[in-house]
């Protein structure tokens, strides 16, 4: 039993550790959805984390965990500075800005070769990231959001996607609170960039780019947004799908844009959705927050 | 400072449409007033000023003597005015008894420890919000129903709701834009109990209607509107009896305006 455990983790060890990564992404796109803004910008937060903790820990000698830190608090950072201008945007605006940021970010760390190794990429990032950092970051993040959704600041969330202006004349602060959400994910996906890239050993800029973005974004919708289970459930799916498809594996992109064309169309609330559920018998809703 | 609502020479323009011209009227604190006007006068423009979503032109608002003017509307919703909306806003996703305690967000104190790990002052302030947003859906008789969604509501009910959502941020001044449109008569008495109720309570209102019977019998004060400009002010009375007045407004058969919802401006 514990020779096949073994050898299960040997073979998959990558892949578990690639979900609770993966995790972490829908869940920092969710915060950002939650609260009404379709923002494109996680990828290119996700990039920032991971090279901020991988220039950190190779060239600086930092130890993991003011690496991972740093990681968050850069990619905060700057979602603050471009939250600023950009999150008066909705919408289709909102998305087109984000992403032009993104493509920013991407050919930026093209650019700076001599921090970021250029196209090529970091090679040679410590192996610093343990099954256990994984699990536990999962698990705090989780904590965090769901104690957010059962507090004044989810509801201000769930209030301004609902009705922005209804939402500012009940006191509420439509743009500070954006500003957190968006903040907030970008810590984030940027603590799963740095715990991806102490994994991986390497990281290119192309990893951070419109598709991861795209990828991210159907792992949230796929899930649906009703319930922290539901981005889980959808990193899950799309992370293994390819795994279990290996067929497919080139056409992974393709995959991934037709989950979402499809979900859009006949569930666009997601896989996990509370409506279904509550019909069930003996399951339904009481008190304040779900 | 004995006035709760002070407007003085407000203007609005867009571009060059004049909506509001040099409109100044007062609100006195613990009266219900009324704002009336035909289609277009102007009025829930006047509404979007006070509660910050529009900028004046020129003048000045002030509450309790203290300007709102370049506040956002959060910031002026806290300072102390609530309203409603004329095509309602509710939060329909979420149930009634939701809808209210986002209304109460200021008013939950506890800071981020407190509500990271449920300390016992997370958990009180959650308590008491949650008793008292059952109290304000009492009064509009709507706690039977507390925790069904709010999209499921009535046309009536989703006003009333509106209501109860507003009085949730304390207001000291509630504004109600067309609180009985749509309404049967029945609905409308009803409303207009509660209405009284709710002065009684101490709260001062403040309400844009079209129905005349409804303004008649609730308002002490009435300002009239017309083409953006006020052109009458006084008691019901005075209002029914102003010549002025009776030509652009009330000079028909029946004394009940026609309302169509998402009409005026």
């Amino acid at each position: 039993m514990i020779d096949y455990l073994d050898n299960f983790w040997s073979v998959y060890s990558n892949l578990v550790l690639t979900l609770g990564t993966n995790a972490l992404l829908a869940l920092s796109i969710y915060l950002t959805l939650s609260c009404g803004m379709l923002a494109m910008a996680n990828a290119a937060f996700m990039g920032i984390g991971a090279y901020t903790s991988a220039i950190l820990t190779m060239n600086c000698g930092w130890p993991f965990p003011a690496a991972i830190a740093a990681g968050m608090a850069m990619p905060a950072l700057v979602a603050f500075i471009i939250g600023k201008p950009t999150l008066r945007l909705s919408g289709v605006y909102l998305a087109m800005a984000t992403l032009a940021f993104g493509e920013v970010v991407r050919l930026l760390i093209i650019r700076a070769e001599s921090l970021t190794g250029g196209a090529l990429g970091l090679n040679g990032i410590p192996q610093l990231t343990q099954w256990w950092h994984v699990l536990l970051a999962v698990v705090l993040v989780l904590f965090v959001l769901a104690r957010l959704r059962r507090s004044k600041i989810g509801r201000a969330f769930e209030a301004i996607k609902e009705d922005e202006t209804a939402a500012g004349l009940m006191g509420i602060d439509v743009n500070g609170h954006k500003m957190l959400a968006f903040a907030l994910g970008a810590a984030i996906a940027g603590l799963a960039g740095t715990l991806d890239a102490h994994l991986t050993f390497f990281i290119g800029p192309q990893e951070f780019g419109f598709d991861r973005g795209v990828e991210i974004l159907t792992m949230t919708i796929l899930g649906g947004i009703n319930s922290l289970f539901g981005p889980v459930l959808g990193s899950l799916i799309v992370t293994l799908l390819p795994e279990l498809l290996s067929s497919l594996k080139d056409y992974r992109a393709v995959a991934n844009g037709l989950i979402l064309v499809l979900i859009v169309l006949f569930l666009p609330k997601g896989l996990w959705n509370p409506d279904w559920m509550r019909r069930l018998p003996g399951l339904r809703k009481k008190g304040v927050a779900p | 400072m004995s006035e709760l609502l002070e407007l003085t020479n407000v203007s609005r323009h867009f571009g060059g449409l004049k909506v509001l011209q040099d409109v100044s009227f007062t609100v006195r604190p613990g009266t219900i007033s009324g704002l009336i006007g035909p289609n277009g006068a102007g009025k829930t423009t006047v509404f979007n000023l006070i509660t910050g979503l529009l900028a004046p032109t020129t003048g000045d608002i002030t509450l309790a003597g203290a300007s709102l003017l370049g506040r956002k509307p959060h910031a002026i919703t806290r300072s102390g005015i609530a309203r409603t909306f004329q095509n309602i806003r509710i939060f329909k996703e979420m149930t009634l008894l939701e809808n209210v305690i986002v209304g109460m967000h200021r008013h939950l104190d506890y800071g981020v420890p407190g509500l990271m790990f449920a300390l016992p002052k997370y958990r009180a302030a959650e308590k008491r919000a949650r008793d008292r947003a059952r109290e304000l859906l009492s009064w509009m008789k709507l706690d039977h129903m507390a925790d069904d969604l709010a999209d499921n509501l009535s046309y009536g009910a989703q006003r009333r709701l509106e209501i109860a959502r507003a009085l949730a941020t304390e207001p000291r001044l509630l504004l109600l834009d067309e609180p009985v449109a749509g309404m049967n008569s029945t609905e409308k008495t009803a409303l207009m109990r509660e209405i009284v109720n709710i002065q009684c309570r101490g709260y001062t209102i403040f309400m844009i209607e079209h129905d005349m019977r409804f303004v008649m019998g609730l308002c002490e004060e009435i300002s009239v509107l017309n083409f953006g400009k006020i052109i009458a002010h006084g008691g019901p009375e005075q209002i029914r009896n102003d010549p002025q007045v009776i030509e652009a407004y009330l000079g028909r058969e029946d004394d009940e305006v026609s309302v169509t919802p998402g009409a005026g401006e």
